[in-house]
């Protein structure tokens, strides 16, 4: 195989930081979901990485689980930016204030 | 040594994810975010994962990249195309993620998975099957339950308590 293990490693981590400063630096309630999932994939090419070069089946089943509770969460973020849009008329999270507790 | 498909996709997947963050317009951003989930689902042909890959395809571009376009179409226009964030909190989340990417990239690279390779074929997909109906079955029942409660609690949530007979009355 012409690619190894590190060079995965490498791209997932470099998605990583981005989703991190993704979360740190957005407001924008959608831009923070996309980077959510830019960070669920990174850790969904780690497991089928590691899955294929220390040879297990393993892997690859949870990175389908964890694709599917993905959409499951998803389906649950959007609907939350559609009430609290509703709400709100934005998408700020500034502006979510009872959402603070 | 990467080869050259290796590279072309990761200059895809992470200028792509750039891109989602930083694009002006969210719509756009979120067609650079399916070209993010695109190009993993292609390290996932090159990790010789093709169920995976495909997985990946039909849920994440195939629907929920869809998903995302609606409710950003569902958003005011000038929402869409306005940004908000300040100077001094991008310079640090900047600052943030080189952190992160130097430190952990730093101890990745000094550490012993740089002599893992291997020659044996790749899992079967025929395995996975088998895992999922054997050792990961209650996991299988309770995913399936957790999709179907957090379908109908999104449904719930979004539903409007101000429309009647299917006509919006406001």
């Amino acid at each position: 195989m012409a690619n190894e293990l590190v060079d995965f490693t490498l791209v997932s981590v470099a998605l990583l930081g981005i989703g991190i400063y993704g979360l740190a630096v957005k407001r924008n309630f959608i831009r923070m979901l996309f980077a959510v999932e830019i960070i669920i994939n990174a850790a969904n090419l780690n497991l089928v990485a590691f899955g294929r070069f220390l040879p297990h089946s393993g892997g690859q089943t949870l990175a389908l689980f964890s694709i599917a509770i993905a959409a499951a969460e998803v389906a649950v973020g959007l609907s939350l930016i559609i009430v609290a849009y509703r709400m709100y008329q934005n998408v700020d999270i500034a502006d979510f204030r009872s959402l603070k507790g | 040594m990467a080869d050259a498909a290796f590279l072309a996709l990761t200059v895809i997947t992470i200028g792509s994810a750039i891109a989602a963050l930083e694009l002006r317009s969210l719509i756009y951003g979120s067609i650079a975010l399916m070209g993010t989930l695109g190009g993993i689902a292609g390290f996932f042909f090159l990790l010789d994962a093709p169920f995976v890959a495909l997985f990946q395809l039909a849920v994440y571009v195939g629907s929920i990249a869809v998903l995302i376009l609606f409710t950003v179409m569902l958003v005011k226009r000038e929402l869409i195309f306005k940004k908000i964030e300040d100077k001094r909190r991008k310079f640090a989340g900047i600052g943030l993620m080189l952190v992160v990417m130097v430190s952990l990239g730093a101890v990745f690279l000094d550490s012993g998975i740089k002599t893992i390779t291997t020659d044996e074929p790749a899992v079967d997909f025929r395995n996975i099957g088998t895992d999922f109906v054997t050792y990961y079955w209650p996991a299988l029942i309770l995913m399936g339950l957790i999709l179907a409660g957090s379908v109908t609690g999104a449904l719930v949530l979004a539903k409007r308590e101000d429309v009647e007979n299917g006509q919006r009355t406001s």
